[in-house]
């Protein structure tokens, strides 16, 4: 019941993201609210990540938990804003016969790509997915109706349906977010509501190897741009046009990770 | 006029009888699917369309069908049409009403459904599907209604109405190219991003619908005592005959290009899927196999002429279109399309059972507008040829 309620507030979140001054270059994740965003990204270092073991999933924990995500046991209606896939599938279309076993079998972490030119947004019938402030793709939850077009038009698989309603299956709830309700679509917000308080994605903040790193696109100087320029980094299916704003480091040591 | 529809035989009213006990039964497990979400179908994050979006696109086909018997008859004069346009419009009707229904059933939020039109969005194709097909629906109302009638007082329909009978033509076209575009704008769906995809429904569509037109002149000779006349029929059965080569066709060069230049991501993999399996998953295979016996079988029909121009083997040949076409767009287009997921895995597609029910009492709430509107043009009919006479 209490549940309920909570998810009967303000469950829109706008696409003003208010909450910064405007001074400054986002120089480190930790950093991220002292900087007017302009065009938000991520570089997921897998090197880091593996570093900690296959068992850490402290990012997804963090996330989960304060996006009141549900558990929902049954695979086929999964609701998950971010998770790992073995490269083959986070990438199938860069795969061979021979690649390298440290590529293959590991697991990448994934999520919605906020894409710069997102098919998502360009075929929602009625905004409720929409490019908000800091080019993040936004979801109002308030306005959905559920037809699922995002679904088919994401090529991410970044989408979940709350094809049952999500509270049940809540471990424990973050009041300070809302809860959804069955027949919405959802996905990772890039942390909005954390943003305009200027904290970085709950991800990037619980992550022990520091792997993740967030940022501004458009700041020539924020990390982001710095590792991009000195790694080899690819994103997921290019060819589709969507210019994805999640990176991937792929090979470390050549040039990236002695620099930090 | 309307008061027609209230009079008819015992097996007329049995007929509607058993068309409200499906409807009843497709609307209850529709309250369950509303308490309990889409669950209660076999819908999934992978193949998140299924049935219901399968029955829309095709139904979309039905209804821009009618345009084969407008066309022929206003623009190049096809008389043995004029008996029947009538039919065509309606049929047009109650697929369109279906059409509405199966995308009001696949919603998560059927409450917000005027969300599309408090914030009209006309990047999305949806909105355009959504302006189209109600546009269409209106037409044909207007359209039907206004031509009975004037047949039912014996004067020439208002002379206000032949334009819309004009516009009617490319709108009959445009529903089907735009919901032929909801499928082939998506990147990452392979199956779907073809040029050809606008041209396949069409054809497809004006393959299926005069079929079922057929089909349903027959039922209306054999239990109503209307005759449409035998010139209608085998004009129609002309007109599935081609757009039956072409579907067959544009068929065969999706596999060409699939298979041919052997890139995975060109389709291939769907088509795999749907004709021998991915990766040990076959559910569609036992399907498209039917949906090619069927074709074939509906050609060989078609083509020769002694079987075309026999009643019975030309029913044979029409049922046999429009089934193989069922399958082909109202199941394998939209399930394949999800096949492989973004992930290249395959997850399967299976309908539950509510969702077959829920599926049966749409069809069965636009066999009843059917039945009703068919019940009066016949009751006019029948009526004027009589005033005709005498
Ligand atoms: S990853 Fe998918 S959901 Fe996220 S912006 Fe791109 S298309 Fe939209
Ligand atoms: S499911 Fe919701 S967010 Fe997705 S396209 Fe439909 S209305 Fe838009």
């Amino acid at each position: 019941m209490k549940i309920g309620a909570v998810g009967g507030l303000g469950l829109v979140f706008l696409p003003a993201v208010k909450g910064f001054a405007g001074s400054g270059a986002l120089r480190d994740a930790a950093g991220a609210g002292s900087a007017v965003g302009r065009k938000w990204a991520m570089v997921v270092d897998m090197q880091k990540c593996w570093e900690r073991g296959a068992e850490c999933r402290d990012c997804i924990l963090a996330c989960h938990r304060a996006h009141n995500v549900p558990e929902i046991p049954d695979p086929e209606e999964e609701v998950k804003w971010v998770w790992t896939e073995r490269f083959e599938h986070a990438f199938p279309e860069q795969v061979h016969e021979y690649l390298a076993e440290h590529l293959r079998d590991k697991p990448f972490l994934v999520l919605c790509n906020h894409c710069e030119n997102p098919p998502c947004v360009r075929v929602c019938p009625t905004k409720a997915t929409f490019k908000g402030d800091g080019g993040l793709v936004m979801m109002d939850y308030h306005r959905c109706l559920g037809c699922r077009y995002c679904m088919a038009a994401c090529p991410y698989g970044a989408r979940s349906f709350n094809f049952r309603d999500p509270r049940p299956y809540l471990r424990e709830l973050n009041p300070a977010f809302p809860t959804r309700e069955k027949g919405v679509v959802e996905k990772c917000n890039f942390c909005t509501e954390r943003l305009e308080e200027g904290l970085p994605p709950a991800c990037v903040e619980a992550c022990p190897a520091k792997a993740l790193v967030f940022g501004d696109l458009d700041d020539p100087s924020s990390e982001v741009r710095r590792i991009l320029s000195a790694s080899y980094t690819i994103v997921r299916k290019p060819e589709l046009g969507t210019r994805p704003k999640v990176y991937y480091v792929i090979n470390p040591g050549l040039g990236n990770s002695g620099g930090r | 006029m309307l008061a027609k529809a209230l009079t008819g035989s015992n097996r007329y009213w049995g007929w509607i009888v058993l068309l409200l006990v499906v409807i009843g039964v497709g609307f209850s497990c529709y309250l369950w699917q509303l308490k309990e979400g889409l669950t209660v179908t076999g819908m999934s994050r992978d193949v998140s369309w299924g049935l219901y979006i399968g029955q829309f696109t095709f139904l979309v086909g039905v209804a821009a069908s009618a345009v084969m018997l407008v066309l022929p008859y206003y623009l190049h004069n096809v008389k043995e049409f004029g008996r029947i346009t009538v039919l065509g419009e309606f049929l047009a009707v109650a697929a369109i009403i279906m059409c509405l229904l199966f995308v009001i059933v696949d919603l998560g939020k059927p409450m917000r459904l005027l969300n599309m039109i408090l914030y009209p969005t006309p990047n999305s194709l949806l909105f355009w599907d959504m302006v189209v097909l109600n546009g269409y629906l209106l037409l044909n109302i207007i359209i039907g209604w206004h031509v009975l009638e004037a047949e039912y007082k014996a004067v020439s329909p208002p002379r206000w109405l032949k334009p819309l009978i004009y516009l009617s033509i490319p709108w009959a076209v445009s529903i089907h190219t735009v919901t032929a575009f909801l499928y082939a704008g998506l990147p990452g769906r392979h199956y779907w991003l073809t040029a050809l995809m606008a041209a396949r429904f069409l054809a497809s569509a004006f393959a299926s619908g005069p079929a079922l037109l057929i089909l349903l002149c027959y039922i209306l000779k054999k239990y109503a005592g209307f005759d449409p006349g035998r010139a209608a029929v085998q004009k129609l059965a002309g007109i599935v005959t081609y757009a039956m080569i072409v579907t067959v066709f544009f068929v065969a060069l999706e596999l060409f290009t699939a298979f041919y230049s052997q890139v995975p991501g060109h389709g291939m993999q769907s088509l795999q899927y749907l004709f021998v399996g991915l990766e040990g998953h076959r559910g569609m295979v036992p399907f498209m196999w039917v949906f090619v016996f069927l074709s074939a079988l509906a050609l060989v029909l078609l083509i020769n002429p002694a079987t075309r121009a026999r009643e019975k083997t030309l029913l044979v040949a029409c049922g046999s279109v429009f089934g193989a076409l069922w399958i082909e767009k109202g199941l394998g287009l939209v399930i394949a399309g999800f096949i492989p997921n973004p992930f290249e895995r395959v997850s399967e597609y299976a309908p539950t059972l509510p969702e077959v029910l829920i599926t049966l009492g749409v069809w069965a709430a636009g066999l009843l507008v059917l039945t009703v509107l068919y019940r009066i043009v016949v009751a006019v009919k029948k009526e004027s040829a009589l005033g005709n006479e005498g």
